[in-house]
């Protein structure tokens, strides 16, 4: 019987370090202007936070062969959700929504004014 | 029938050859209901991405009305509780059993204090009248091109959103609670401890569906 590999305390805390800075990192770049990079930054950070968690807390690196590839068929159909779903929401001729008769949706004024 | 007792260990279901493959086998089913739990949460980040491009400014100002503060130290506490998730699957695996009950009950006390600061946000919208369908009055001047049907669409998807990940966590908390009680009666040992492990799995997936709720509620909203 092969032996479990057991991932050292060490290797935890260090990812968990890490987890936490980008943590830190991806609120600091939410204060600064960097235009559409800013949607980019936070989703690349959170995709690396994510993967830190997934090889490590949850022994992917160390998985066998059969669940990696279970875990890629499910990135392969959330991207086949995503991809399909907005290009043809934004591929497609929408026929523009009536506004009705009434007076056009608006906020509340508030009171006193 | 001694020597079949022998070689088939207590902890070893009989459909099992060996310890190593009922353990895969437990993981690889862990991880295809994960897989489907991906595709759940999947279709309401689909759903988010393509209202949040046709109103994009409803969905910045409404992310401005978040409280970044309660959401990134909320980040901070779930990342620490699967540090302790991770903790406490290592001391099942070297059979420290007084270590696997300290680490799942921090564990829990780290998703008590997530839950605790996220009614504490939910009640601050509840205050301020941005709770779509029960309480929804914004009382600020919205800016131009705001309409406040978007703005309570995108409080939808926050509700929605995050009270999902938040009944998530409870179902792990109660799972929890199991695995103190097994761990205290002595249940698990570092040739068994497949719930333990399999349920640190659903919790650092928990953890991940936060990280990405967290940037795509709280921060790309511009901040500055």
């Amino acid at each position: 019987m092969a032996a479990e590999h057991i991932v050292p305390v060490k290797t935890y805390i260090g990812i968990f370090a890490a987890l936490l800075c980008l943590t830190a990192l991806t609120t600091g770049v939410a204060f600064i202007d960097l235009g559409a990079m800013n949607t980019v930054l936070a989703l690349a950070i959170a995709t690396v936070k994510m993967l830190l968690v997934m090889l490590f807390f949850m022994h992917v690196k160390y998985s066998t062969k059969l669940t990696k590839l279970a875990i890629l068929g499910a990135f392969f159909w959330l991207a086949l959700l995503l991809t399909m779903t907005l290009a043809d929401v934004f591929s497609r001729n929408w026929t523009p929504i009536p506004s009705g008769w009434g007076p056009s949706v608006s906020a509340p004024a508030p009171a006193g004014k | 029938m001694s020597e079949v007792a022998s070689t088939h260990p207590r902890e070893l279901a009989h459909q099992f050859q060996t310890v190593e493959q009922q353990r895969e086998t437990g993981r690889l089913g862990m991880w295809v209901f994960l897989v489907t739990e991906i595709m759940f949460f999947g279709g309401l980040f689909a759903g988010y991405a393509i209202y949040r491009n046709l109103y994009l400014s409803a969905f910045e100002y409404g992310s401005r009305l978040l409280e970044i503060k309660a959401g990134t130290t909320n980040t901070a506490v779930l990342i620490a509780s699967s540090l302790t998730m991770a903790l406490a699957v290592h001391s099942a695996q070297t059979g420290k059993r007084k270590a696997l009950i300290f680490f799942l009950l921090i564990t829990m006390f780290f998703g008590f204090c997530f839950l605790g600061i996220k009614s504490y946000e939910y009640l601050e919208k509840w205050n301020h009248f941005l709770v779509p369908g029960l309480r929804f009055a914004p009382t600020e001047v919205l800016p131009p091109g705001v309409t406040a049907s978007h703005l309570e669409l995108f409080l939808c998807f926050y509700f929605f959103m995050t009270a999902l990940h938040a009944l998530h966590m409870i179902i792990g908390l109660g799972i929890m609670t199991v695995l103190v009680i097994m761990a205290w009666r002595g249940k698990f040992s570092a040739q068994y401890y497949a719930p333990v492990e399999i349920s640190g799995l659903y919790w650092h997936f928990v953890d991940i569906v936060w990280i990405f709720l967290f940037p795509l509620l709280y921060l790309i909203g511009g901040r500055y």
